[in-house]
């Protein structure tokens, strides 16, 4: 190794590493980077894979030969071709107004009612506070049914609102903001009223700016849920200029395209390209995100 | 006079103090309270009349069933198997999902330099859109185009259809299943590590839990416990809910084999329109759900020991 | 039993340089202390002693043989954290058993349910009960066995991490800073049960704190760090009575030594405010020295100043500081405003003055440090043929 090769320094002796704990060490570190890279392969063969097939010619991508690079550039045909086979950026804009629209008026009724749960007293509260608590573990699925039915009534199916509907009330966001507004200090808060505040000024000036983080990870939560929700939108939609980017997938994967892989996966690649651009830009918000909504 | 005037002045002021935050309170739950009531209680007391009628979305009466719906789905062969199907399906996502997160965590955990490269690119399914990625695993998988299948072959064994065969298209939607929630685990299991404290590692190394294993079994799993049965649960959660996969990629396909609930409850509800008996199944897919996070609220309890 | 070598330790973190080079000969059975403020390195080095940190270069030596390839559990030291680092999810009994568990039964007789299939497994644990049971009678821990350590209190969390240090009865015990999240009273009252743990074991003690009474009322020697190096090593008092260097000064004793700002005169004698002391140092004349003078080093002069021969000066009487037993009296120092002196006195002293009032401040020549400007300590040598001739302040 390099430190047997150096002469000795002086009379300060190097800390001796024996060579057996050197191959250990060594051996572990392959081991673990082994595993990593491993499971990292997995993870990012689909997104390789897609890329690659995106810009290949049919007849690459049929020759029963596997190549990893395509002989034949042939991303611009296979990309215009979705494009102009599927209004994949409408989807895509579709996936921005549904995302904003929904994240906009959670925000709105869950940030008071949080407040309030944290911090004000008033009759029914604990009451609320456990359909709350009851709300977290009902999944949209099961209202789903009723809220059709309520919506084909009104002749609602096939709107953007339909789209948001059920997710305005996020029984999540209040808890996640409750719990981030309870250790927010009530002296801020008197000191506030005894300046002539009122509660309103209180919640939007002084208490949601502090919330921030919870605001920024739930926001991030909330988005990645909505964009790449596909359930409900399948139900409500069946116009495809309103289709979110999965149900659009799902409507540009059923039409001829059926076995066009490079087209197929030109739209995937538009379809998952905004949020996941959006991650990698800020990754750091992203999973700080997650933790703090998954912990709680 | 004065004194009087001086002795009263507070309590009404407080009582004026708490009329106001007892206004402005309840204003501020009540749109919250409306979109409650309007989107999960009322929809939940409608689904239930509807689960004990025969309602058919579309139609103009319905007779009164009682628990005939019920009674009916539980006998049913395609809603058992549904049932089966899913548990199944949760049953091997949930070991491969959490310990697989975990023991990525633990290896990801004491990388310096290379630590947030394999963050990002665990966490990247997570934000993936899954329908359009199913499409790609379907490529992925293809008997004769996809590069699994090729690899396999290099390797010298045989073509496996993964989709198109009874026996593997479950297993492979759970493998799907897996990779998509597998950084999302990773990235709480994180978390949980990183809130123990190098104290105690340190102290344990002094003490003699020199190895990987000592230190994992005395240290990490038992001061892992609450974030393990977090993420047990919602992973169980998550995958019960399992419909895109199923959707895009088999139709419940090959021969009913990956059939599961909330595909099914979605044929009956929005296909078919046996709107009631959807309802019913709805009914039997939350017990499951609610079974669920009952056990997580009853083990966090008890998991707190210290 | 074993004395621990340090020779020529050093460790950078990146760019930053924590220690450099530490020397440091620890006799079998001392209490020895490092002492010194927060960054000073001597966390650091407790750390490489313990095998925790692996120093850059130089090499650790405990009972005569060199241990810097051994891990920590092999090196026959036993820690003590300042946060205590007690299992959380474990019993005292446990935390106390854990470092016998782990040397005295195998990996298979430790893995769950494997451990089953060992029969000599029993016969192991009650051996490691016993062990356990004997030094938790030794610290008074016998009915806490069964609690959580959230269920104890700091002294009781503190006795139960000397328990598991304790247990395999090593030959050094290292304490990285382990009172200091203790209250006032239960600090001192350990420090006097550290002392005794320490005698009754005869075990070699090497003890981490930034706290300087720690240092001086438990150890044998204290070793005073700064910037990653030893500034001086001794015996309490010797750290006390000759310190090496004005940080040494400044960090021992407490309240902290009076520095004034004194000049070198002809001959090496020095200059106070002015006026020549019969004390004189080898140094140029015109250098300016730091004059160090412990509090109960001053006391006031009766009647006329300079009538006793003693050098004196004056201040005015700021403020009296009660602490029972005796009185600290803060002073300023006429026509200098930043600057001020301390000085003890006894109550009936101090009772007898009243604030915002000037007085003498007298001391001997013989109780004064005296430091270069670099800091360093300058040995007072015999003053020159001219003898001490006090001049008055005012005539």
């Amino acid at each position: 190794m390099a430190e047997i090769a150096l002469p000795a320094a002086g009379p300060v002796a190097a800390p001796i590493t024996p060579a057996g704990a050197i191959a250990r060490r060594l051996f572990s570190l392959v081991l673990i980077h082994g595993i990593l890279i491993a499971g990292a392969i997995f993870m990012l063969l689909p997104f390789v894979w897609m890329l690659i097939t995106s810009i290949k010619p049919p007849s690459e991508i049929f020759n029963a030969e596997i190549s990893l690079w395509p002989k034949q550039f042939y991303g611009v045909e296979n990309y215009s071709f979705a494009l102009s086979k599927a209004p994949l950026l409408r989807f895509a804009l579709n996936g921005v107004i549904l995302c904003v629209g929904i994240l906009v008026v959670q925000l709105l009724v869950a940030i008071p009612c949080a407040y309030a749960l944290a911090k004000l007293r008033f009759p029914g509260r604990d009451a609320l506070f456990v359909l709350v608590l009851l709300g977290l573990c009902i999944p949209v699925q099961v209202p789903a049914m009723p809220l059709y039915i309520a919506l084909a009534e009104l002749g609602l199916l096939n709107t953007y609102f339909s789209m948001m509907v059920p997710f305005f009330l996020s029984v999540f966001a209040i808890f996640l903001f409750r719990q981030f507004f309870r250790s927010f200090p009530d002296d801020i808060i008197h000191a506030a009223r005894l300046d002539g505040m009122s509660e309103f000024e209180i919640v939007w000036r002084i208490v949601t700016p502090s919330a921030w983080p919870a605001i920024a990870a739930f926001s991030v939560f909330s988005a990645v849920a909505h964009w790449n929700d596909l359930y409900w939108p399948l139900i409500v939609i069946s116009d495809a200029k309103l289709a979110p980017p999965p149900l659009g997938m799902m409507f540009f994967a059923d039409a001829e395209t059926g076995s066009n892989y490079g087209a197929l996966t030109a739209a995937a690649t538009i379809l998952t390209a905004p949020l996941v651009i959006a991650f990698l830009i800020a990754r750091r918000r992203f999973i700080d995100g997650i933790t703090m909504t998954g912990v709680k | 006079m004065n004194a009087i005037a001086l002795a009263s002045a507070p309590p009404a002021a407080m009582r004026r103090r708490l009329w106001i935050e007892r206004f402005t309170g309840l204003g501020f739950v009540l749109p919250a309270f409306i979109l409650l009531a309007l989107t999960i209680l009322l929809p939940l007391v409608v689904l239930l009349l509807l689960s004990v009628t025969n309602y058919e979305f579309g139609g103009v009466s319905a007779d009164w069933l009682g628990f005939k719906n019920y009674a009916k789905a539980l006998a049913d062969p395609v809603i058992r198997r549904a049932v089966v199907n899913t548990l199944v399906y949760v049953a091997i996502v949930v070991p491969g999902g959490v310990f697989g997160a975990l023991l990525i965590a633990i290896l990801v955990q004491r990388r310096r330099k290379t630590r947030s490269l394999y963050e990002v690119i665990y966490f990247l399914p997570v934000t993936s859109t899954l329908i359009a990625m199913a499409t790609v695993w379907q490529f992925l998988l293809h008997p004769s185009l996809g590069p699994v299948n090729a690899v396999l072959k290099w390797f010298g064994f045989g073509q496996i259809a993964f989709l198109s065969e009874p026996s593997t298209a479950l297993a492979t939607l759970a493998v799907i299943g897996i990779w998509q929630l597998l950084g999302f685990n990773m990235i709480l299991f994180l978390a949980g590590l990183t809130a123990i404290p190098r104290d105690l590692y340190e102290a344990a190394e002094i003490d003699g839990c020199a190895g990987g294993i000592d230190r994992f079994l005395t240290i990490t799993w038992p001061l892992l416990g609450p974030t393990t049965m977090f993420v047990i649960v919602t992973t169980m959660i998550t995958a019960f809910k399992i419909f895109d996969t199923v959707a895009v990629m088999t139709r419940g396909g090959p021969i009913g084999s990956t059939e599961v609930l909330l595909y099914n409850i979605y044929l009956e509800g929005f296909q078919y329109f046996h709107t009631g008996y959807a309802a019913a199944l709805t009914f039997i897919f939350l017990a499951f759900i609610l079974v669920f996070s009952a056990v997580q609220t009853f083990a966090l309890d008890k998991k707190v020991h210290y | 039993m074993a004395a621990v070598d340090l020779a020529s330790i050093a460790k950078s973190f990146g760019a930053t340089k924590v220690l450099g080079g530490v020397d440091l000969d620890i006799a079998d059975g001392e209490f020895l202390t490092l002492v010194g403020p927060s960054g000073c390195g001597k966390s650091t080095l407790i750390r490489i002693i313990a095998g925790l940190e692996s120093q850059d270069s130089g090499s650790v030596a405990i009972g005569g043989k060199r241990v810097d390839h051994l891990r920590a559990h092999e090196r026959r030291v036993a820690m003590v954290f300042q946060s205590y680092a007690l299992y959380p999810h474990m019993s005292v009994r446990n935390n106390i058993a854990l470092p016998l568990t782990m040397s005295r039964l195998s990996l298979w007789q430790r893995l769950p349910l494997l451990r089953l299939l060992s029969g000599q497994r029993r016969q192991v644990m009650r051996g490691i009960e016993a062990d356990v049971g004997a030094v938790a009678a030794q610290l008074q821990l016998e009915h806490l066995l069964d609690r959580k350590p959230a269920q104890l209190s700091g002294g009781q969390r503190q006795r139960v991490a000397l328990g598991r240090a304790m247990v395999r009865s090593p030959d050094v015990f290292l304490m990285d800073e382990p009172l200091s999240n203790l209250d006032a009273k239960l600090r001192v009252h350990m420090r006097t049960e550290l002392a005794e743990l320490h005698k009754r074991l005869g075990a070699t003690f090497i003890y981490v704190t930034h706290d300087q009474v720690e240092a001086m009322t438990m150890s044998d020697r204290v070793a005073m760090m700064d910037a990653g190096s030893i500034l001086q090593l001794g015996t309490p008092s010797q750290l006390y009575e000759k310190p090496a260097s004005l940080k040494v000064a400044q960090f021992i004793g407490s309240p902290a030594i009076n520095l004034l700002p004194a000049s070198v005169a002809n001959g090496g004698r020095i200059e106070l405010f002015g006026r020549p002391l019969a004390l004189a140092v080898a140094e140029g004349q015109g250098a300016s020295v730091t004059l160090g003078i412990r509090a109960e080093a001053l006391s006031l002069v009766p009647g006329e100043p300079g009538h006793a021969g003693r050098p004196w000066f004056s201040a005015r009487l700021r403020r009296k500081e009660n602490l029972g037993s005796e009185y600290i009296l803060h002073f300023d120092l006429a026509g200098r405003d930043a600057q001020g002196v301390t000085m003890r006195a006894s109550p009936a002293v101090a009772a007898s003055l009243s604030e915002a009032a000037e007085f003498a401040l007298g001391f001997d020549e013989a109780a004064c440090h005296v430091f270069n400007a670099a800091g360093d300590r300058l040995e007072p040598k015999a003053p020159g043929a001219a003898t001490a001739s006090v001049v008055p302040l005012r005539a």
